[in-house]
Protein backbone atom coordinates (compact mmCIF):
# COMPACT_ATOMS: atom_id res chain seq x y z
CA UNK A 1 0.00 0.00 0.00
CA UNK A 2 1.54 3.36 -0.78
CA UNK A 3 0.84 6.82 0.97
CA UNK A 4 1.91 10.00 0.17
CA UNK A 5 3.96 12.00 2.51
CA UNK A 6 5.06 15.16 2.03
CA UNK A 7 7.76 15.48 4.68
CA UNK A 8 9.27 11.89 4.72
CA UNK A 9 12.50 11.91 6.73
CA UNK A 10 15.66 10.32 4.47
CA UNK A 11 17.93 8.18 7.01
CA UNK A 12 21.38 6.73 5.18
CA UNK A 13 23.38 3.62 6.64
CA UNK A 14 26.93 3.47 5.38
CA UNK A 15 27.25 -0.05 6.97
CA UNK A 16 30.59 0.93 7.38
CA UNK A 17 32.53 -2.08 9.48
CA UNK A 18 31.68 -4.73 6.78
CA UNK A 19 32.10 -4.86 3.04
CA UNK A 20 28.35 -6.46 2.43
CA UNK A 21 27.31 -3.47 0.50
CA UNK A 22 29.41 -2.74 -2.42
CA UNK A 23 31.58 0.78 -2.10
CA UNK A 24 30.04 1.54 -5.67
CA UNK A 25 26.78 1.39 -4.47
CA UNK A 26 27.07 3.35 -1.57
CA UNK A 27 29.01 5.84 -2.89
CA UNK A 28 26.48 6.48 -5.84
CA UNK A 29 23.12 6.83 -3.28
CA UNK A 30 25.47 8.41 -1.17
CA UNK A 31 27.34 11.40 -3.80
CA UNK A 32 23.67 11.18 -5.77
CA UNK A 33 21.29 12.54 -2.41
CA UNK A 34 24.06 14.92 -1.91
CA UNK A 35 23.29 16.82 -5.04
CA UNK A 36 20.03 16.66 -4.12
CA UNK A 37 18.48 19.68 -2.27
CA UNK A 38 17.09 16.99 0.52
CA UNK A 39 17.62 17.34 4.24
CA UNK A 40 18.82 13.38 5.55
CA UNK A 41 20.79 11.79 8.20
CA UNK A 42 23.40 9.73 7.84
CA UNK A 43 24.91 7.28 10.14
CA UNK A 44 27.99 5.13 10.12
CA UNK A 45 26.78 1.71 10.80
CA UNK A 46 23.49 0.91 12.32
CA UNK A 47 24.73 -2.14 13.40
CA UNK A 48 27.26 -0.82 15.67
CA UNK A 49 24.44 1.89 17.04
CA UNK A 50 21.97 -1.16 17.49
CA UNK A 51 25.04 -2.98 19.35
CA UNK A 52 25.57 0.05 22.28
CA UNK A 53 21.84 0.42 22.24
CA UNK A 54 22.45 3.96 21.00
CA UNK A 55 19.90 6.17 22.01
CA UNK A 56 20.28 8.49 18.68
CA UNK A 57 18.38 5.24 17.28
CA UNK A 58 15.24 6.98 19.30
CA UNK A 59 16.05 9.90 17.69
CA UNK A 60 16.52 8.46 14.47
CA UNK A 61 12.73 6.73 14.74
CA UNK A 62 11.27 9.93 15.76
CA UNK A 63 9.64 12.57 13.31
CA UNK A 64 7.38 11.12 11.45
CA UNK A 65 7.49 8.86 8.34
CA UNK A 66 11.15 7.68 7.47
CA UNK A 67 12.64 6.14 4.21
CA UNK A 68 15.79 3.74 5.17
CA UNK A 69 18.68 3.38 2.68
CA UNK A 70 20.40 0.56 4.55
CA UNK A 71 19.56 -3.34 4.20
CA UNK A 72 17.09 -6.17 4.86
CA UNK A 73 13.85 -4.81 6.23
CA UNK A 74 13.72 -7.46 8.45
CA UNK A 75 17.46 -7.01 9.65
CA UNK A 76 16.26 -3.21 10.11
CA UNK A 77 13.07 -3.66 11.86
CA UNK A 78 15.19 -5.75 14.86
CA UNK A 79 17.83 -4.09 15.03
CA UNK A 80 16.02 -1.10 15.98
CA UNK A 81 13.88 -3.16 18.08
CA UNK A 82 16.66 -4.78 19.81
CA UNK A 83 17.70 -1.52 20.79
CA UNK A 84 14.37 -0.50 22.11
CA UNK A 85 13.71 2.12 19.67
CA UNK A 86 11.19 0.54 17.07
CA UNK A 87 10.60 1.53 14.17
CA UNK A 88 6.69 2.37 13.43
CA UNK A 89 6.00 -0.14 10.22
CA UNK A 90 3.11 2.02 8.81
CA UNK A 91 5.64 4.85 8.77
CA UNK A 92 8.73 3.50 7.43
CA UNK A 93 10.32 2.40 4.67
CA UNK A 94 13.47 0.65 3.96
CA UNK A 95 15.46 0.13 0.57
CA UNK A 96 18.22 -2.49 0.48
CA UNK A 97 21.27 -1.29 -1.05
CA UNK A 98 22.77 -5.00 -0.59
CA UNK A 99 20.25 -6.33 -3.28
CA UNK A 100 18.07 -3.20 -5.13
CA UNK A 101 20.34 -0.96 -7.80
CA UNK A 102 21.14 2.45 -6.72
CA UNK A 103 19.14 3.80 -9.79
CA UNK A 104 15.95 2.43 -7.73
CA UNK A 105 17.30 3.09 -4.30
CA UNK A 106 17.41 6.65 -5.59
CA UNK A 107 14.08 6.59 -7.47
CA UNK A 108 12.17 5.71 -4.13
CA UNK A 109 14.45 8.01 -2.16
CA UNK A 110 13.01 10.94 -4.17
CA UNK A 111 9.46 9.47 -4.77
CA UNK A 112 6.86 11.52 -2.60
CA UNK A 113 4.93 8.24 -1.89
CA UNK A 114 5.48 5.54 0.79
CA UNK A 115 5.79 1.96 0.90
CA UNK A 116 5.87 0.97 3.97
CA UNK A 117 7.79 -2.73 3.57
CA UNK A 118 8.44 -3.88 6.96
CA UNK A 119 8.12 -6.95 8.23
CA UNK A 120 4.39 -7.82 9.59
CA UNK A 121 4.43 -8.71 13.29
CA UNK A 122 4.20 -12.55 14.01
CA UNK A 123 4.27 -13.84 10.76
CA UNK A 124 2.88 -17.28 10.23
CA UNK A 125 5.65 -19.63 9.51
CA UNK A 126 5.70 -20.01 5.88
CA UNK A 127 5.90 -23.63 6.21
CA UNK A 128 3.37 -25.96 6.78
CA UNK A 129 6.10 -28.30 9.15
CA UNK A 130 7.18 -25.98 12.67
CA UNK A 131 9.94 -28.14 13.66
CA UNK A 132 11.64 -27.43 17.29
CA UNK A 133 8.43 -26.09 18.48
CA UNK A 134 8.00 -26.61 22.63
CA UNK A 135 4.87 -26.32 23.35
CA UNK B 1 33.06 3.26 30.18
CA UNK B 2 30.39 0.56 28.70
CA UNK B 3 29.27 0.83 25.50
CA UNK B 4 25.88 1.94 26.58
CA UNK B 5 26.75 4.60 28.48
CA UNK B 6 29.27 7.12 25.91
CA UNK B 7 28.71 10.28 24.68
CA UNK B 8 27.92 11.24 21.42
CA UNK B 9 28.93 13.92 18.91
CA UNK B 10 26.93 15.08 15.73
CA UNK B 11 28.08 16.42 12.75
CA UNK B 12 25.99 18.84 11.05
CA UNK B 13 26.30 19.57 7.35
CA UNK B 14 24.94 23.44 7.08
CA UNK B 15 23.52 24.41 3.83
CA UNK B 16 21.19 27.52 3.24
CA UNK B 17 18.97 28.24 0.58
CA UNK B 18 21.36 31.31 -1.13
CA UNK B 19 24.52 29.38 -0.80
CA UNK B 20 27.04 28.46 -3.19
CA UNK B 21 26.35 24.66 -5.03
CA UNK B 22 29.58 23.89 -5.76
CA UNK B 23 29.42 22.69 -1.63
CA UNK B 24 27.69 19.95 -2.29
CA UNK B 25 30.70 17.76 -4.08
CA UNK B 26 32.77 19.40 -1.24
CA UNK B 27 29.78 18.03 1.32
CA UNK B 28 29.97 14.67 -0.02
CA UNK B 29 33.34 14.57 0.35
CA UNK B 30 33.16 15.34 3.70
CA UNK B 31 30.15 13.22 4.38
CA UNK B 32 31.79 9.91 3.19
CA UNK B 33 34.75 10.78 5.01
CA UNK B 34 33.10 11.33 8.64
CA UNK B 35 30.90 8.12 8.05
CA UNK B 36 33.92 5.80 7.31
CA UNK B 37 35.59 7.46 10.56
CA UNK B 38 32.23 6.59 12.84
CA UNK B 39 30.56 9.67 12.75
CA UNK B 40 26.59 10.52 12.51
CA UNK B 41 25.88 13.17 9.98
CA UNK B 42 22.85 15.40 9.28
CA UNK B 43 22.78 17.63 6.45
CA UNK B 44 20.50 19.86 7.09
CA UNK B 45 19.02 22.17 4.19
CA UNK B 46 15.76 24.23 4.08
CA UNK B 47 14.12 21.20 1.79
CA UNK B 48 12.91 18.38 3.81
CA UNK B 49 13.18 17.14 7.57
CA UNK B 50 15.40 15.21 9.12
CA UNK B 51 15.31 13.31 13.00
CA UNK B 52 14.98 15.87 15.99
CA UNK B 53 17.70 17.02 17.99
CA UNK B 54 18.94 15.12 21.05
CA UNK B 55 21.31 15.68 23.57
CA UNK B 56 24.48 14.73 21.06
CA UNK B 57 27.53 17.17 21.07
CA UNK B 58 26.75 19.09 17.74
CA UNK B 59 29.70 20.18 15.75
CA UNK B 60 27.96 22.64 12.68
CA UNK B 61 29.94 22.91 9.79
CA UNK B 62 28.83 25.88 7.04
CA UNK B 63 29.33 29.48 5.74
CA UNK B 64 28.70 32.13 8.36
CA UNK B 65 29.09 35.58 8.04
CA UNK B 66 31.45 38.03 10.30
CA UNK B 67 28.06 38.14 12.62
CA UNK B 68 27.62 34.91 12.50
CA UNK B 69 27.97 31.99 13.17
CA UNK B 70 26.07 32.51 17.20
CA UNK B 71 28.77 32.16 19.42
CA UNK B 72 29.26 28.41 20.64
CA UNK B 73 26.43 27.09 22.78
CA UNK B 74 26.84 25.05 25.93
CA UNK B 75 24.30 23.60 28.28
CA UNK B 76 24.34 21.02 30.79
CA UNK B 77 23.80 18.17 28.38
CA UNK B 78 25.01 19.40 24.86
CA UNK B 79 27.65 21.00 23.31
CA UNK B 80 27.13 23.02 20.00
CA UNK B 81 30.09 24.32 18.12
CA UNK B 82 29.80 25.94 14.71
CA UNK B 83 32.70 26.33 12.49
CA UNK B 84 33.13 28.22 9.05
CA UNK B 85 33.78 25.31 6.68
CA UNK B 86 34.25 27.14 3.48
CA UNK B 87 38.26 27.02 3.97
CA UNK B 88 38.41 23.46 5.55
CA UNK B 89 39.37 20.62 3.19
CA UNK B 90 38.13 16.95 3.84
CA UNK B 91 41.38 16.26 6.56
CA UNK B 92 40.83 19.60 8.67
CA UNK B 93 37.10 18.73 8.88
CA UNK B 94 38.14 14.99 10.16
CA UNK B 95 40.93 16.78 12.56
CA UNK B 96 38.33 19.11 14.20
CA UNK B 97 35.79 16.75 14.39
CA UNK B 98 38.38 14.17 16.10
CA UNK B 99 39.45 17.04 17.85
CA UNK B 100 35.84 17.93 19.16
CA UNK B 101 35.34 13.83 20.00
CA UNK B 102 38.06 13.98 21.87
CA UNK B 103 36.94 17.11 24.38
CA UNK B 104 33.79 16.00 24.51
CA UNK B 105 34.50 12.17 25.43
CA UNK B 106 32.04 10.80 22.54
CA UNK B 107 32.82 7.02 21.77
CA UNK B 108 35.03 6.22 19.45
CA UNK B 109 34.16 4.55 16.86
CA UNK B 110 35.51 0.88 14.79
CA UNK B 111 37.32 -0.60 17.80
CA UNK B 112 34.91 -3.19 17.80
CA UNK B 113 33.83 -4.97 14.82
CA UNK B 114 29.68 -4.95 15.28
CA UNK B 115 28.97 -8.50 14.62
CA UNK B 116 26.55 -10.20 17.06
CA UNK B 117 22.67 -12.04 16.82
CA UNK B 118 19.80 -10.23 16.37
CA UNK B 119 16.80 -11.73 16.99
CA UNK B 120 13.99 -11.82 15.24
CA UNK B 121 10.71 -12.26 17.27
CA UNK B 122 8.46 -12.86 15.14
CA UNK B 123 9.67 -16.26 14.05
CA UNK B 124 11.42 -16.85 18.23
CA UNK B 125 9.56 -19.66 19.70
CA UNK B 126 11.61 -19.10 23.01
CA UNK B 127 12.84 -22.80 22.52
CA UNK B 128 16.28 -21.39 23.93
CA UNK B 129 18.60 -23.77 22.06
CA UNK B 130 20.79 -20.78 20.93
CA UNK B 131 21.08 -20.34 24.90
CA UNK B 132 22.23 -24.00 25.21
CA UNK B 133 24.70 -24.02 22.06
CA UNK B 134 26.64 -20.67 22.76
CA UNK B 135 29.51 -21.44 24.86
CA UNK B 136 30.24 -18.03 24.74
CA UNK B 137 27.78 -16.53 27.31
CA UNK B 138 25.90 -14.00 24.73
CA UNK B 139 22.19 -15.53 25.34
CA UNK B 140 20.53 -14.94 28.90
CA UNK B 141 16.82 -14.27 29.51
CA UNK B 142 15.11 -11.68 30.64
CA UNK B 143 12.52 -10.99 33.52
CA UNK B 144 10.34 -12.98 32.12
CA UNK B 145 12.64 -15.62 30.96
CA UNK B 146 12.29 -14.47 27.14
CA UNK B 147 15.37 -15.05 25.47
CA UNK B 148 17.53 -12.23 24.36
CA UNK B 149 20.78 -10.60 23.44
CA UNK B 150 22.41 -10.05 26.55
CA UNK B 151 26.41 -9.67 26.06
CA UNK B 152 26.64 -8.97 22.23
CA UNK B 153 30.66 -8.35 22.88
CA UNK B 154 31.56 -12.07 23.90
CA UNK B 155 29.94 -13.36 20.28
CA UNK B 156 32.80 -14.25 17.71
CA UNK B 157 33.20 -12.48 14.91
CA UNK B 158 31.96 -13.67 11.88
CA UNK B 159 30.62 -17.32 13.70
CA UNK B 160 27.18 -17.96 12.62
CA UNK B 161 27.11 -20.75 14.30
CA UNK B 162 24.21 -20.25 16.58
CA UNK B 163 21.79 -19.50 14.11
CA UNK B 164 21.98 -22.36 12.73
CA UNK B 165 20.91 -24.37 15.27
CA UNK B 166 17.65 -21.94 15.22
CA UNK B 167 15.18 -24.07 14.24
CA UNK B 168 13.48 -20.81 13.23
CA UNK B 169 15.46 -19.31 11.28
CA UNK B 170 15.03 -17.02 13.74
CA UNK B 171 18.54 -15.19 14.39
CA UNK B 172 20.55 -13.08 12.02
CA UNK B 173 23.69 -11.32 11.53
CA UNK B 174 23.22 -8.67 9.54
CA UNK B 175 26.43 -8.87 8.24
CA UNK B 176 26.74 -12.55 6.95
CA UNK B 177 27.22 -13.39 3.69
CA UNK B 178 23.57 -14.81 2.86
CA UNK B 179 20.32 -15.71 3.13
CA UNK B 180 18.13 -15.76 5.48
CA UNK B 181 21.22 -15.22 8.08
CA UNK B 182 21.46 -11.59 6.94
CA UNK B 183 18.19 -10.52 7.52
CA UNK B 184 16.60 -11.78 3.73
CA UNK B 185 12.80 -13.65 3.66
CA UNK B 186 12.87 -17.43 5.18
CA UNK B 187 11.54 -19.55 2.85
CA UNK B 188 10.00 -23.16 3.31
CA UNK B 189 13.36 -24.59 2.33
CA UNK B 190 15.31 -22.44 4.74
CA UNK B 191 13.27 -24.01 7.29
CA UNK B 192 13.73 -27.52 5.97
CA UNK B 193 17.16 -26.74 5.68
CA UNK B 194 17.51 -25.70 10.07
CA UNK B 195 15.44 -29.08 10.56
CA UNK B 196 18.25 -31.10 8.49
CA UNK B 197 20.65 -29.68 10.71
CA UNK B 198 19.12 -30.71 13.63
CA UNK B 199 18.89 -33.53 12.75
CA UNK B 200 22.33 -34.30 12.05
CA UNK B 201 23.29 -32.83 15.69
CA UNK B 202 21.10 -35.64 16.85
CA UNK B 203 22.46 -38.12 15.04
CA UNK B 204 26.00 -36.74 16.23
CA UNK B 205 24.86 -37.22 19.88
CA UNK B 206 23.30 -33.45 20.26
CA UNK B 207 26.06 -32.03 20.74
CA UNK B 208 27.95 -30.17 17.95
CA UNK B 209 29.92 -29.01 20.33
CA UNK B 210 31.49 -32.07 21.43
CA UNK B 211 31.94 -33.13 17.49
CA UNK B 212 33.86 -30.25 17.12
CA UNK B 213 36.09 -30.61 20.12
CA UNK B 214 36.55 -34.24 19.12
CA UNK B 215 37.99 -33.48 15.66
CA UNK B 216 39.88 -30.83 16.95
CA UNK B 217 41.58 -32.91 19.88
CA UNK B 218 42.37 -35.76 17.36
CA UNK B 219 43.86 -33.30 15.23
CA UNK B 220 45.90 -31.72 17.81
CA UNK B 221 46.71 -34.89 18.65
CA UNK B 222 47.92 -36.16 15.27
CA UNK B 223 49.92 -32.63 14.66
CA UNK B 224 52.07 -32.63 17.89
CA UNK B 225 53.60 -36.00 16.57
CA UNK B 226 54.54 -33.96 13.19
CA UNK B 227 58.25 -32.93 13.36
CA UNK B 228 57.78 -30.21 10.65
CA UNK B 229 56.21 -27.36 11.95
CA UNK B 230 55.14 -26.02 8.87
CA UNK B 231 53.66 -29.18 7.73
CA UNK B 232 51.71 -29.35 10.76
CA UNK B 233 51.06 -25.83 10.80
CA UNK B 234 49.35 -26.77 6.91
CA UNK B 235 47.46 -29.79 8.10
CA UNK B 236 46.01 -28.25 10.40
CA UNK B 237 44.98 -24.86 8.79
CA UNK B 238 43.47 -27.78 6.40
CA UNK B 239 41.72 -29.63 8.98
CA UNK B 240 40.24 -26.19 10.33
CA UNK B 241 38.89 -25.11 6.88
CA UNK B 242 37.34 -28.31 6.31
CA UNK B 243 35.53 -28.02 9.36
CA UNK B 244 35.05 -24.08 9.05
CA UNK B 245 33.23 -24.86 5.84
CA UNK B 246 31.34 -27.57 7.31
CA UNK B 247 29.67 -25.95 10.26
CA UNK B 248 30.52 -22.02 8.55
CA UNK B 249 32.85 -21.50 11.76
CA UNK B 250 35.84 -19.50 11.63
CA UNK B 251 38.55 -21.53 11.91
CA UNK B 252 39.93 -18.95 14.56
CA UNK B 253 36.93 -19.78 16.19
CA UNK B 254 37.26 -23.36 16.56
CA UNK B 255 40.81 -22.98 17.78
CA UNK B 256 39.84 -19.97 20.51
CA UNK B 257 37.62 -23.12 21.78
CA UNK B 258 38.44 -23.52 25.20
CA UNK B 259 39.91 -27.07 26.45
CA UNK B 260 37.16 -29.60 26.54
CA UNK B 261 36.63 -29.93 30.63
CA UNK B 262 35.77 -26.03 30.01
CA UNK B 263 33.95 -26.64 27.18
CA UNK B 264 31.81 -29.85 29.10
CA UNK B 265 31.27 -27.14 31.92
CA UNK B 266 30.18 -23.93 29.82
CA UNK B 267 27.62 -26.12 28.14
CA UNK B 268 26.06 -27.65 31.12
CA UNK B 269 25.69 -24.44 32.78
CA UNK B 270 23.68 -22.83 29.24
CA UNK B 271 21.77 -26.06 29.36
CA UNK B 272 20.58 -25.68 32.72
CA UNK B 273 19.81 -22.24 32.55
CA UNK B 274 17.99 -22.50 29.46
CA UNK B 275 16.18 -25.88 31.36
CA UNK B 276 15.55 -23.51 34.44
CA UNK B 277 14.00 -20.43 31.97
CA UNK B 278 11.88 -22.89 30.42
CA UNK B 279 10.56 -24.51 33.34
CA UNK B 280 9.57 -20.93 34.54
CA UNK B 281 8.58 -20.23 31.62
CA UNK B 282 6.28 -23.54 30.95
CA UNK B 283 5.04 -23.30 34.42
CA UNK B 284 3.19 -19.83 34.12
CA UNK B 285 1.50 -21.02 30.87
Amino acid sequence: MSQNQESTRILYCHCNYAQIISPEVKKEVLSQLCETNQAFDAVADLCEMAARKDPELQRLTQGGSVKIAACFPRAVKWLFSGASAPLNREQTEVLNMREQSPENILKRLKAKDLNPNLPEDNQPPQASEQPGKNK
Amino acid sequence: MKLTESSKLRIVLLELEDQNQARDSAHFEYMQALLEKGFSVTRATPTGTTAPTDRSSLLVLGQFDKDQPPSDLQSENTEVRFEDSRHLNTEDVLALAEEIRETTSSFKHGDWKPWFPVIDYDRCTNCMQCLSFCLFGVYGVDDGDHIQVQNNDKCKTNCPACSRVCPEAAIMFPKYKSGPINGDKVGSKDLQREKMKIDISALLGGDVYDLLRTRSEKAKSRFSKERNPDKALNERVKCLNKLADSGDIPPEVLMSLPSPDVIQQRAQEAKEKADAALSRSQSKT
